[in-house]
């Protein structure tokens, strides 16, 4: 099983390799077979790590200070299985039309970001993290440029940021390796034993990767470079790569716990992510384009995320009582269903937004006109996303959602409840504004824009997602038991 | 009363209930518009078998045996679908009424655009609303509440014209924001004293709450009560529901009968008497406020109802003051009243679903949409004016209308609470009702037609030989016979008011 592990991280990046050297209609081919497969390889990882526990690899049997070191627990895999399944759904949406992937570039650039993706989610230390993440940065940059000359301006502050970011990142990491000498996040936990070092290392580590997921007051990147990417793009843009940088985030905070301070910190972030929620969901009411929205609307949704923080870590610190620990848990699976619903359904959004673009001619809310009863299953598909981001039930980010009220409650910290609530109804608001412009009905059919035609998978693709969306709140212990695997809370009281 | 008593069979029945009208709902998405026929076979399909199971279920239901389908959603709270007397009471009125309004909706659909949509979202509002009737733990509720109101908006917003959408809108914003408030209710309670499931009599450990901190457990019952509330139309929480007159006939029909109105009184139900338990919430002295609400909202309601000449709006006023009649039976500690207040669900139910048939009746065959255009009618539609007749009597409460017994019931439950003066409030909701709807009945039989008024006859329906096209008028006057039927026979046993008592006693234990 170890050569899973890295299968999933030499495959893309070879098949990258391919694609950029086949001519276009071959490398299309050999992209979509190789999103499949790489979709079934996350699906067996998941199975594994779900039956037998935590799993570790070296590349090129090096031992680990100086072999690159692989490791895939709980969360590890869920995230690995997210790319996947959204990865490979993007896939087949991408290989319906060449518009949508916005060039012959996108099978490679895309598969290195595939590659990226999973390493992060696989490295075994912070320097592997690192380079992983920059892999990221340039796959989704370059994916970013796709988008024509229109979009060169956002992909170059999106490089910036990225950089900038990852700068950040590395400055932490220098800092953790010039105090501990080691790289690996546990022993660094237990030599820095919770100084000052260590909260200056956790503080910019953290404002790096926020940069990086656009965490208010951070994001104003986002919103151009996810709206203005090709309609494949954005989806594995907003549903994805934002979702790496936080996972890092999770992994530093519950890897260093017990730093002075930390509580602080988390509290900030907390509140900016709670700030975030309110914020963006209003400025994503009163756009008029559809992409626009469903881009601000990302930042809207990483502002939960981020409440983890504030609800985890008192149940981290070494005294932890049975409440807050368990409010740490509930939060980490809260979190947890909402990160895999807000990429099921957010990707599912953007894909049914680019649909409706493509359709269109235009993705302006106003030439939307009459979409509820022309492409009733698009419509359907992006009600049922924004449904599932509402966190209404029965979608799997209520259970999220559910999760974090209920460990608010039981951390003692109410004041993020009506932030949780009434983050969901400003979600619902924009979703039924777009809904309504689709639902228009001119008076005289010759007012409708003309369509053009769409392949079906463009269609049947994101509604597919939506639905798994829907469905997973019914049933999802599963997924939630994954993310528990080798998890730290286990030790917890 | 422990869960302990009665044995819970473990089943996938109350499942089936549910995907009977799942399955044709997910079904007739994939429908083209023209397959009519096998539209038509998955509906009624869906419908029929579901009245099938209710009456299947419920002779060992009564005696005694609890079916129950459970599943995790989060690890320590259940989803739970289980068969016990009030979830089968609530579940068959919907079955009946939705075999009923699907008729009547094929019929009033007939040649217009858009029907597998119409009908799609349609099935699911009844799964929706035969979920809340199932549920049995407030997790499960909620999860059908949100669903019911989802489900709806669609169906409101049909028409898609800027009148539509504005009253979709408005319906959303309130039943969205009152399903957040609901979220909170449940979210603290479940907190507070873990997964709350449905027990008659009330929760133990709701009621070691109330002992401990009778403070939080009033604010808990206030704010679930809040969130119900929007949906139950009380006074204040009530401005959605004229609005949401924009909807089709049927849908409306159904909005006032048994799917949006009634899941709000139904959670009332729930939370009085299945969470809290009559006495705890009685000496938490939380009854008498929501029994002072109830008799607001009756007497605002027909005030309103008073004033207003379009016919579906007067309809949609008297549903605010009649549904109030569940809540104030359930917020008196007696069982008479409980009854009263439960059986009110199915009668009010019939009723009202007769009444809003023969609105749409009025609509669809001669174009009459206001109170004022409706001298003569009789002559013209003798049919539709005699089941509209019968369920006007029922409504202000005549004997031996289903109306009478309801009130008959709430009356002698208000004198064995000790709340004599909700008689009162009955007497004068009688003659508010009287005063509204006694008008429109004498207009239809006893007034002449104005002169020169020319009824105008839709040009798309081939003159029928009976006075409206059979799909529409049978479903009115069978559900205007049922609820005369209610009325005539409520002694009899397995009739609406047999089972209401049954229902109310096991809440007194």
């Amino acid at each position: 099983m170890s050569d899973l592990l890295a299968a999933l991280v030499l495959v893309p990046l070879g098949a990258a390799v391919v694609t950029a050297l086949l001519p276009a209609r071959a490398a299309g081919r050999v992209g979509l077979v190789v999103a499949l497969a790489l979709g079934a390889g996350s699906v067996l990882l998941a199975l594994e790590v779900g039956s037998s526990g935590v799993l570790e690899a070296a590349l090129g049997d090096w031992s680990i200070p100086l072999g690159i070191g692989l490791r895939a627990d709980g969360l590890s895999a869920l995230m690995v299985l997210l790319t996947g399944v959204v990865g490979a759904f993007v896939s087949v949406y991408a290989s319906g039309s060449a518009a949508a992937r916005g060039g012959a570039l996108f099978w490679p650039v895309w598969l290195v970001l595939w590659a990226g993706l999973n390493a992060v989610y696989l490295a075994a230390d912070l320097f592997n993290t690192y380079v992983a993440l920059e892999l990221v940065g340039l796959g989704a940059v370059g994916l970013v440029a796709l988008g024509g000359p229109a979009a060169l301006a956002a992909a170059l502050r999106y490089l910036f940021v990225a950089v900038l970011g990852s700068l950040a990142y590395l400055l932490g990491v220098g800092l953790v390796y010039a105090e501990t000498a080691t790289l690996d996040i546990a022993t660094a936990g237990q030599r820095l034993e919770g100084g000052v070092v260590m909260v200056t290392a956790l503080s910019l580590m953290t404002v790096g990767m926020a940069l990086k997921t656009a965490l208010f007051p951070l994001h104003a990147w986002l919103p151009p470079a996810h709206s203005g990417a090709p309609a494949a793009v954005s989806p594995l843009l907003s549903a994805l790569v934002v979702k790496a940088s936080f996972y890092v985030v999770v992994r530093l905070w519950f890897g260093l716990p017990g730093a002075d301070g930390a509580m602080a910190v988390a509290t900030l972030v907390g509140v900016l992510g709670a700030v975030g929620v309110v914020w963006a969901a209003v400025v994503a009411l009163r756009q008029t384009h559809l992409k626009r929205m469903v881009a601000y609307s990302t930042v809207a949704q990483v502002g939960y995320l981020f409440l983890l923080l504030p609800l985890a870590v008192p149940g981290l610190a070494a005294p932890a009582g049975a409440a807050e620990a368990d409010a740490a848990r509930l939060a980490w699976s809260g979190v947890a269903a909402l990160v895999v619903a807000h990429g099921l359904a957010k990707s599912a959004m953007f894909m049914s937004a680019g649909t409706l673009a493509r359709a269109h001619g235009s993705d302006r809310l106003d030439d939307l006109h009459g979409a509820v009863t022309r492409m009733p299953a698009v419509a359907m598909t992006f009600a049922l996303s924004g449904v599932c981001l509402a966190g209404l039930p029965p979608t799997l980010a209520f259970v999220g959602k559910w999760q974090l009220v209920q460990a608010a409650l039981a951390a003692g910290q109410w004041w993020w409840v009506p932030v949780l609530l009434v983050g969901g109804l400003l979600t619902f608001a924009y979703t039924a504004a777009g809904l309504r412009a689709m639902f228009d009905e001119p008076q005289r059919a010759d007012e409708l824009v003309e369509l053009r035609p769409v392949a079906r998978r463009m269609v049947v693709a994101p509604l597919v997602l939506a639905v798994l969306a829907v469905a997973l709140g019914l049933r999802s212990v599963e997924l939630l038991a994954l993310v528990e695997v080798g998890s730290v809370l286990g030790s917890l009281p | 009363m422990t869960p302990g008593e009665v044995p819970v069979q473990n089943d996938l029945v109350p499942l089936v209930m549910l995907l009977a009208s799942l399955t044709p709902a997910v079904l007739i998405f994939f429908l083209r518009e023209e397959q009519v026929r096998l539209r038509t076979v998955l509906n009624l399909g869906g419908a029929l078998a579901k009245v099938g199971l209710v009456i299947w279920l419920v002779p060992p239901v009564v005696g005694g045996t609890r079916l129950e389908w459970r599943s995790t959603l989060v690890p320590g709270i259940d989803l739970v679908l289980r068969a016990e007397p009030l979830s089968l009471f609530f579940a068959g009125l919907s079955a009946v009424l939705w075999l009923v309004t699907t008729v009547f909706a094929i019929g009033y659909f007939e040649q217009a655009p858009h029907r597998s949509r119409f009908f799609g979202f349609f099935s699911l509002c009844v799964t929706a609303s035969t979920g809340i009737a199932l549920s049995g733990n407030w997790v499960t509720f909620l999860i059908f509440y949100e669903l019911l109101t989802l489900a709806t908006y669609p169906l409101v917003a049909h028409r898609q014209t800027p009148e539509a959408l504005a009253g979709a809108r408005t319906y959303l914003a309130y039943t969205l924001t009152g399903g957040v408030v609901l979220l909170l209710g449940v979210a603290w309670l479940t907190s507070l004293v873990g997964p709350v499931e449905f027990t008659d009599g009330g929760v133990e450990e709701v009621a070691r709450l109330a002992q401990e901190q009778p403070v939080v457990a009033t604010l808990v019952f206030g704010t679930i009560l809040t969130g119900l509330a929007v949906k139950a139309a009380l006074v204040p929480l009530h401005g959605w529901l004229p609005k949401a007159m924009v909807a089709p006939a049927p849908v409306s029909a159904l909005l006032h009968a048994v799917a949006v109105v009634k899941a709000g009184v139904f959670g009332i139900v729930r939370l009085v008497h299945h969470t809290y338990g009559p006495e705890v919430a009685q000496a938490l002295g939380v009854l008498l406020p929501l029994m002072l609400l109830a008799c607001v909202t009756i007497v605002y309601g027909s005030v309103r109802a008073l004033r207003q000449d379009s016919i579906k709006g007067r309809l949609a006023y008297s549903t605010v003051s009649q549904v109030a009649y569940v809540t104030l039976g359930v917020s008196m500690v007696s069982v008479l009243a409980t009854t009263g207040g439960v059986v009110h669900i199915v009668h009010q139910g019939l009723m009202k679903i007769t009444l809003f048939f023969c609105a749409g009746l009025f609509a669809e065959v001669l174009s009459l949409h206001k109170v004022s255009e409706l001298p003569g009618v009789g002559r013209r539609m003798p049919l539709t004016s005699a089941a509209f007749t019968v369920a006007a009597l029922g409504m202000i409460g005549l004997p031996p209308m289903a109306g009478f017994v309801s009130k008959w019931q709430l009356g002698l439950g208000s004198i064995e609470a000790g709340q004599s003066w909700v008689v009162v409030v009955l007497v004068l909701s009688s003659l508010l009702n009287a005063a509204y709807f006694l008008p429109v009945v004498y207009a239809l039989w006893l007034r002449t037609p104005e002169e020169g008024v020319q009824w105008h006859v839709e040009q798309r329906r081939e003159r029928p030989a009976v006075e409206a096209p059979k799909a529409l008028l049978l479903p009115a006057v069978v559900t205007a016979v049922l609820a005369l039927a209610a009325g005539l026979l409520a002694a009899a046993p397995y009739a609406p008011l047999d089972m209401a008592r049954f229902i109310a006693e096991l809440s007194y234990g």
